[in-house]
């Protein structure tokens, strides 16, 4: 496994920054999550919460240094994350597309249909 | 819904729980990769020790995600559903939420669970929940602070609490059914869907955990009765590791997608 030499730095060391790293990301996120500072939530960008921006971006965060160092991806050769990592984001983008624009194709039936359903 | 925390009974606690149980499965995760560093140096005591550590880990994250499945399945305060699916929640004038418990007065000549051996002796029916409709509308005819909160959202976004008038008169006119917790059909907290969701995607992440730990386990004792250190390479505890790391991977998704937003 050639990933051992790759990098000079003690693992060791590594490891422990990175699960600090998770770990304060995941307190800040919790206290967003609980405090829910105003400005956050009522300000919007592309009709989401800013707040939930936050959220998602720290998440993606996160998982870049889960799949990094734990998962040692940054030892492998370019070729293998790309095709790791492109092929999930084309894929998560397509999923999220087909949700937003069918996700409230149920909801739009009953709406507009004649039938009362929402009491 | 997530503000329970063990042993502390009462005491509102939001989401401080399911911050430990994701710090717990983080640890976990670290003490894999140590073992997998470990194998790399062929240390076998080490790699047995991180690999248990990491089992621990696992397993109390199962068992965490089991306990916040039971407190909402057997739900807290319980709540009335309406012809229409909604649920009505019952609030005092302070806002906070009110038990059913508090609120039913005994009426005298409720019917009984039909039961198989009763009547029509194929025919079953299910468990009655703990207090009628009508236990529930005549207490609360009793106890003018109560008042009923909708899932309706306001320009505030916060649900809407109806006056006492109107709690009356829309729990008279479209309470259906006492909905007590939560399951793939009803979920006294809010709509059934949530439920659904949380039910399926913690379900699917929770049984990977689960198979995580026994393949954990396995690899283990092989570890310990040195089938690694005869083969000259760690790499089955490597590949196991990939695992974890992947199923911690996905629950920083759940907890994003479930807890937080």
């Amino acid at each position: 496994m050639a990933h051992d030499t790759a990098h000079g730095k003690d693992p060791i060391k590594r490891i422990w920054f990175v699960f600090a790293l998770l770990s304060i990301v995941t307190i800040v996120e919790v206290i967003l999550g609980i405090i829910k500072p105003a400005f956050l939530i009522e300000n919007t960008f592309i009709k989401m919460k800013l707040l939930n921006w936050i959220f998602i971006i720290l998440t993606i965060y996160k998982a870049y240094y889960i799949t990094w160092a734990f998962m040692h991806m940054e030892g492998e050769t370019k070729g293998l994350r790309r095709s790791v990592v492109w092929t999930a984001i084309f894929l998560v983008c397509y999923l999220v597309t087909i949700l937003l624009v069918e996700g409230d194709y149920i909801y739009e039936v009953y709406r507009t249909g004649h039938q009362a359903w929402d009491f | 819904m997530f503000n329970h925390f063990p042993f502390l009974h009462g005491v509102d606690a939001p989401m401080y729980y399911v911050a430990l149980m994701t710090f717990i499965l983080i640890g976990s995760s670290v003490t894999m990769v140590l073992a997998v560093d470990a194998g790399h140096h062929m240390k076998q005591k080490k790699v047995i020790l991180y690999m248990f550590l990491t089992i621990i880990g696992g397993a109390i994250f199962v068992g965490s995600q089991a306990w916040e499945w039971k407190n909402f399945i057997n739900g807290e305060y319980g709540a009335v559903e309406t012809h229409g699916g909604q649920i009505l929640q019952f609030v005092d004038n302070t806002g906070h939420r009110v038990a059913l418990e508090n609120i039913a007065v005994a009426v005298p000549g409720e019917r009984e669970q039909h039961q198989k051996k009763n009547g029509v002796w194929y025919n079953g029916e299910k468990e009655l929940p703990t207090y009628s409709m009508n236990e529930i509308i005549k207490g609360f005819e009793a106890k003018p602070e109560i008042l009923v909160r909708t899932q309706i959202l306001d320009e505030n976004g916060q649900k809407t609490i109806l006056s006492r008038e109107e709690s009356l008169a829309k729990l008279k006119a479209e309470g259906r059914n006492i909905v007590e917790g939560a399951n793939l059909k009803h979920n006294e907290y809010g709509t059934p869907l949530f439920a659904d969701f949380f039910f399926f995607i913690t379900g699917f992440h929770g049984f990977h955990v689960f198979s995580g730990v026994i393949i954990n386990i396995i690899i283990f004792f092989n570890v310990i009765i040195g089938t690694y250190e005869r083969r000259g390479s760690y790499e089955m505890v490597e590949k196991v590791g990939l695992y974890w790391h992947f199923v911690d991977l996905v629950w920083v998704f759940v907890f994003t997608f479930f807890y937080l937003v």
